[in-house]
């Protein structure tokens, strides 16, 4: 679960060439990872080059299932190591993805506490500004 | 390599003779030197930089202008020619940067060693100098954002978003997973701060002299980020560390017992980021720092069972304790249950560990302050002298490229 305190900006991602379609399917409410044509291996960040293959033209965006598990997960309680953008308590998962690939979320309607390793999610977006969008995960059922 | 990694094995005849690295036993750290270590400086960095080199050269008995080789950091605050400017250097031949942020701390060291074994400089001046407590902390969450933002950092932008901007929450990610793995506890963990607190109290230049801890004050700390607590993060720290490098002919000429290099590595294998290391098969290791290990066993022709002393890099506890497994002092998962007590990790122990109080407890000079430690101990001059140490092993790291040294007398 996240909340925000107001007047300090959340900080929003670094877009650049490798990157754009990945933040350009956020803001559509869609989850992409990148994955070479050849070897059909998923990367996650997006990068220029497969480093299995070394080919820089086979690197496309697969959709994503949306679905993970929690891999691990911090939760930061005091403001000394946090974001001051942030309401306390707030949890920072790392999902492994079906794709195979992790990445970092907040929660969306779960309690810090009742976040555990091996908990199913899926994910959920936000909309924080016109042009800003997050996605965050929430508990499915197994 | 990654089957290797996961196996936890390593194959010798694939990789160059040791006579093909020509750093080994070939240089030196000669003089070492620094300012007080305070929370509070009331001075910039050029300023205790100057006088942590003054210092250094001092103690090798060296001219400061005799220095003619200056190795950094990719994220000082100042920049180097003005630091040649003070310290009135005319002939400066060798200079560069090194990334890696604590995980240079002896990725400068291989490079100062470079240097003066090629004959590209005859003094390398190795220097860091910081006001983490006192100025822009970047282990804090606003601090880092804007210190890294003129690094080289669109990976960042996956993780600020959501409020996860500082290296102690990137580290409890992986941590928690490794408790998970392998029931590492919070009790065991607790022990090695303790021990460094224990340490720090024979070190009046320690940040924590005088400051006691025992186990059960950590346990009853608060917690910072779940699963570390206050005495698990390291000490903000304002100081500057400095040392000289030299071939070993000439440290020979000097005035101190030379520490000589038998070996110095730096590695970024599989997947790396600067700390959110999370897109490899096993977040609950440290591939970089056995990667770099098991180069420095192999270049030195020495194991883990030779170390007599150990310096490694620990920014938080738990960075520190997982050290011992990938570098070979116990076995994988088991290095909770090597600390319990800390016998283990006292001087008198299989490996005495982070003698001066470590980052925790000493000092956070990026892990300069381990260096000059680890130069100590192989002089013999330690406040907390491990008897007859001869051979010692610094690192930096951990879950960023990470570095090590062998030093020996």
């Amino acid at each position: 679960m996240v909340e925000y305190n107001k007047g300090i900006p959340i900080m929003r991602p670094f877009i650049d060439q490798d990157n754009q379609g990945y933040w350009d399917a956020v803001k559509q409410h869609k989850l992409v990872f990148q994955r070479c044509k050849t070897c059909k291996t998923f990367y996650q960040p997006p990068r220029p080059m497969c480093p299995s293959c070394h080919s820089q033209e086979s690197m496309e965006w697969v959709p994503s299932s949306g679905k993970g598990i929690v891999y691990s997960f911090v939760n930061f309680t005091t403001d000394r190591m946090a974001y001051p953008a942030f309401k306390l308590p707030y949890s920072v998962v790392l999902v492994e993805m079906e794709e195979g690939v992790r990445i970092t979320a907040n929660t969306a309607e779960i309690p810090a506490e009742e976040v555990y390793i091996g908990m199913p999610v899926e994910v959920t977006f936000e909309d924080l500004a016109p042009d800003f969008t997050l996605y965050r995960f929430k508990k499915r059922g197994a | 390599m990654l089957t290797e990694y996961m196996a936890r094995k390593y194959q010798k005849d694939k990789k160059p003779p040791v006579d093909a690295n020509r750093i080994k036993d070939r240089a030196a750290i000669m003089g070492i030197g620094q300012t007080k270590y305070s929370r509070f400086s009331d001075r910039d960095e050029l300023d205790m930089a100057c006088e942590a080199i003054k210092a250094a050269a001092d103690d090798a008995g060296i001219r400061v202008e005799d220095i003619d080789g200056i190795e950094a950091f990719t994220i000082d605050r100042f920049a180097m020619p003005m630091l040649a400017n003070c310290l009135g250097l005319r002939n400066v031949r060798y200079s560069s940067e090194v990334t890696g942020g604590g995980g240079a701390a002896c990725g400068v060291t291989m490079h100062a060693a470079a240097a003066v074994v090629t004959g590209m400089a005859d003094y390398v001046v190795v220097f860091r100098s910081l006001n983490e407590a006192s100025g822009q902390r970047y282990g804090r969450g606003d601090g880092y954002a804007q210190y890294m933002l003129n690094a080289v950092t669109p990976h960042y932008g996956y993780h600020w978003p959501f409020g996860f901007v500082t290296p102690l929450g990137w580290a409890g990610v992986w941590g928690k997973r490794w408790m998970y793995e392998f029931g590492i506890t919070r009790e065991q963990i607790g022990w090695w701060p303790v021990v460094l607190r224990e340490n720090a109290q024979k070190n009046p230049n320690a940040i924590y002299y005088g400051r006691p801890i025992t186990h059960k004050d950590y346990m009853e700390s608060p917690m910072i980020v779940d699963p570390l607590k206050l005495h698990d993060c390291c000490v903000d720290t304002d100081g500057a560390v400095a040392y000289i490098v030299t071939t070993v002919e000439r440290a020979k000429e000097l005035k101190q017992r030379p520490a000589i290099i038998m070996a110095a590595a730096q590695s970024a294998p599989i997947e790396q980021e600067i700390q959110t290391i999370y897109n490899r098969p096993s977040i609950s290791g440290l591939v970089e720092t056995w990667y770099m290990g098991q180069e420095l066993y192999r270049i030195a022709g020495v194991g883990p069972e030779d170390i007599d002393v150990g310096e490694f890099y620990d920014p938080y506890s738990i960075g520190g304790i997982l050290q011992l497994e990938e570098l070979g002092f116990c076995g994988r998962g088991q290095s909770g249950k090597f600390i319990e007590g800390g016998d283990n990790i006292r001087v008198g122990g299989k490996i005495p560990v982070n003698t001066s109080g470590g980052l925790l407890s000493e000092a956070y000079i990026h892990g300069y302050n381990l260096v000059i430690e680890g130069v100590r101990q192989i002089r013999g001059t330690s406040t907390n002298q491990v008897p007859n140490a001869e051979i010692c092993m610094v690192t930096g790291g951990p879950g960023v490229p990470s570095s090590g040294i062998i030093l020996r007398r």
